[in-house]
């Protein structure tokens, strides 16, 4: 049974990394394509976005851009990490608690975030703190609203299972609400991240000029357009990397059921 | 006992209706329960579970057989009356009752043998001595090997096998199964009430046994109990007494276990059709 399960899911993903090699291959030979029509004189072709890439790695632009960029993204998700996640659990099993928080994080949800970081600078002008709570703004909504669903969508058949085992307040949560609620938590901390990288840049290209922002910004003055293409696939690399990191992280240490045994 | 309800048959069914002097583990007395809006469930539903015996509950769907379970279970409040076990009335779940449900309740993110030693891990018992208990019955529920599988990885079979191990290890007197073999296919369902009643026999436990199935209730009880269509009440309290000594395909060719179907189908149709 065990077996037979495993070797249809083999069979399925034997060649993972064969179909993603080729789809990137495909993305990549349009985008160079399209670079030789041209589409318009602002878009490069793949081969001068790689080089310019390679370049900018070389010299130590993008080490000097992603020491500005990186600190407050970091600070942002791990205050909304920790904060959002905490928020969210204490919405989803206090009725107060959720009374208070959940309109304003559905608001903030709703709301189109690049309308309110411009207000940022108004508060915290236009340094650290400024880009640390763009990251806030972006992340925490999807973080503590995924984290409410989790906790308090926790299946009524394993409560029910818990209580007549005579489980305790206390076990309940920690043994049935925050493993069952625990999937739609990290999905909810995986989009917050990418949201997270979304506030940073959104940061710099409105608010501070700095970073890999800057970059962009500056390059596209310089109309020198695959060095701003280098910048923009560089930051969508690192988004895309970390996220996936982040998943794979999840699935070593909380997730043992989902591994292949 | 309640009194028949008028509509009943003037059948046979009498080989003893509950009055005998067994001795109640669990008594049911004048259950009553209506939910928000007035829907009543049960209506003054009494019965007893002798000592030891497995007791079936039995009735048309929808009728209250979960409802009656869960309150003997203590995750149901009754509206009145009160369900007595050694005496004392429920209050609420306790140790001395365990619950196999008819979903299985089985935690996807843990092995079998966490699942089948959650009750122990709540009640604090040490890891080591807790696992012991839960290899223990799952061997007893032949699934041994598939200790650190997970639910999804097993058949509905087993994972009910799962449900029965935990239910055992906490090693309450009284078992609460609520259609336990409701979502097993047929095959399954035949071989498991078989090593059920094998399991059981060793155990001395006293067992409620809510099934929708006719065959079934005859075939595993000492005593069944056919509630009525809601508002459930009983409508009878039958002991088919089926001599399970000899093998189980000779007990379903018995014509007195045949005989006890058909006297329970007619006893539920008159509901059904009225």
């Amino acid at each position: 049974m065990v077996a037979r399960i495993q070797s249809r899911s083999g069979r399925i993903s034997g060649h993972p990394w064969l179909l993603r090699g080729l789809s990137i291959l495909l993305v990549l030979a349009l985008w160079e394509w399209a670079g030789t029509i041209p589409v318009s004189i602002a878009f490069p072709k793949f081969s001068e976005t790689i080089v310019a890439f390679v370049e900018m790695l070389g010299d130590g632009t993008f080490v000097a851009a992603y020491s500005e960029t990186i600190p407050p993204l970091v600070v942002g998700v791990l205050l909304t990490g920790i904060g959002g996640i905490l928020a969210g659990i204490a919405m989803g099993l206090s009725p107060k608690a959720q009374w208070l928080g959940l309109p304003l994080f559905i608001v903030l949800q709703a709301s189109p975030s690049a309308a309110i970081v411009p207000l940022i600078t108004f508060i915290y002008g236009i340094g650290f703190a400024a880009k640390v709570f763009a990251v806030v703004l972006l992340s925490a909504p999807v973080i503590v609203l995924n984290s409410y669903r989790g906790i308090s969508n926790a299946p009524r058949s394993l409560l029910e299972m818990s209580e007549a085992f005579l489980a305790s307040r206390w076990q309940r949560i920690w043994k049935i609400v925050l493993p069952a609620g625990s999937g739609l938590i990290f999905a909810g901390l995986r989009l917050g991240l990418a949201q997270g990288f979304t506030g940073a840049v959104l940061a710099e290209l409105i608010i501070t000029p700095t970073g890999v922002g800057d970059l962009i910004t500056f390059y596209r003055s310089t109309a020198d357009y695959a060095y701003m293409f280098a910048s923009i696939l560089s930051i969508i690399l690192l988004a895309s990397v970390s996220v996936s990191l982040l998943q794979n992280l999840e699935k070593r240490i909380f997730r043992p059921e989902m591994r292949p045994a | 006992m309640t009194d028949p309800p008028p509509t009943s048959p003037s059948l046979p069914l009498s080989s003893d209706t509950g009055g005998r002097s067994r001795e109640a583990a669990v008594r049911v007395m004048n259950l009553t329960k209506e939910y928000p809006g007035g829907i009543r469930a049960l209506e003054g539903v009494s019965f007893d579970l002798p000592r030891g015996e497995l007791t079936s509950i039995i009735g048309p769907s929808g009728c209250g057989k979960t409802t009656t379970l869960k309150i003997m279970a203590g995750l149901v409040e009754a509206t009145a009356g009160d369900v007595l076990v050694d005496g004392s009335p429920v209050r609420g779940p306790g140790p001395d009752r365990a619950f196999v449900f008819q979903d299985f309740a089985l935690m996807p993110w843990a092995t079998v043998l966490r699942n089948a030693a959650f009750g122990l891990e709540l009640r604090g018992v040490a890891k080591r001595e807790r696992e012991a208990v839960a290899r223990e019955y799952i061997a007893k529920v032949n699934l041994s090997g598939f200790e650190d599988a997970y639910p999804h990885q097993l058949s509905g079979g087993m994972r009910q096998r799962v449900g029965l191990a935990r239910a055992l290890a906490v090693d309450a007197d009284i078992l609460l199964m609520d259609e336990p073999f409701a979502s097993v296919d047929e095959q399954i369902r035949r071989k498991f009430q078989e090593d059920l009643l094998n399991l059981l026999s060793d155990e001395k436990k006293t067992v409620v046994f809510v099934t929708h199935s006719i065959e079934e209730a005859v075939y595993v009880s000492d005593q069944i109990v056919i509630l009525t269509r809601g508002p459930a009440q009983v409508s009878k309290v039958v002991r088919p007494g089926i001599d399970r000594d000899s093998d189980s395909q000779s007990i379903r060719r018995d014509p007195a276990y045949l005989d006890w179907v058909e006297r329970i189908w007619d006893e539920l149709r008159d509901y059904l059709e009225g």
